[in-house]
């Protein structure tokens, strides 16, 4: 198992990946996935955060199996 | 209730027609539809816009939007809801996002239908990259309704 990582929108032209698959061992929280995922990039402001689909905050735990996206405000509609 | 993502231009009009006439059991119950169809304009923040790319987190937006129908179907009483919402490249005056509801009153479709679309727009998880000349940009905040 491991943790799913994906990017959308503008956030994935920032990192320069849409998607990352990281080990689940010293991972506690999202802000632990981003860091990792991101070789320590600066969070973005305003970037949203899902964990399983579900709107979550990168204090939030992350197990092994999870998969943890980083977008921008949505636009749609 | 019906959520339905589409890859490829729609007609709005035949699709609600469509979906109305196979729905028979609704005959003679719903007194009021309320309908949303937003459109592609060719211009934003002064600029005038070509194309668009709709991009989208695919299964976060199904359950997402199904959630928000779900929320609208219990907080009014409603007899259906659809969302008919396009991903991936859009033209101006191309049809984005359908949403209709039918209730047996207006009191109760009018209402759903607005929450319908604005949760859609800070729940749902799409985002617009406009072509502007030769350049592409990403649109940053949603327009005040």
């Amino acid at each position: 198992m491991s943790i799913t990582v994906k990017f959308f929108a503008s956030l994935r032209e920032t990192i320069g990946k849409s998607d990352a698959s990281l080990d689940a061992d010293n991972i506690t929280t999202a802000a632990d996935v981003w860091q990792i995922a991101t070789d320590n990039h600066n969070p973005i402001s305003n970037m949203l955060i899902a964990i399983n689909m579900e709107y979550a905050s990168l204090d939030e735990t992350v197990k092994d199996g999870d998969e943890v996206a980083f977008f921008p405000p949505v636009t749609g509609g | 209730m019906s959520v339905e993502l589409r890859g490829k231009p729609f007609d709005p009009w035949q699709v609600l027609q469509a979906y109305q006439n196979a729905k028979p059991e609704l005959a003679g119950k719903f007194g009021a539809t309320s309908i949303f169809v937003g459109t592609m304009r060719d211009f934003n923040d002064g600029n005038d816009v070509q194309a668009m790319t709709l991009e989208h987190y695919p299964a976060m937006t199904q359950k997402h939007l199904e959630a928000i129908s779900s929320e609208a179907e219990q907080r009014w009483d409603l007899l259906d809801t659809l969302i008919i919402h396009r991903y991936g490249e859009i033209q101006p005056n191309d049809p984005i996002v359908l949403l209709a509801v039918w209730s047996a009153h207006r009191s109760e479709s009018f209402p759903a239908c607005r929450y319908l679309i604005e949760e859609l727009k800070t729940r749902a998880p799409f985002w617009k990259q406009e072509m502007t000349g030769t350049n592409s940009r990403w649109v940053e905040h949603n327009t005040l309704g």
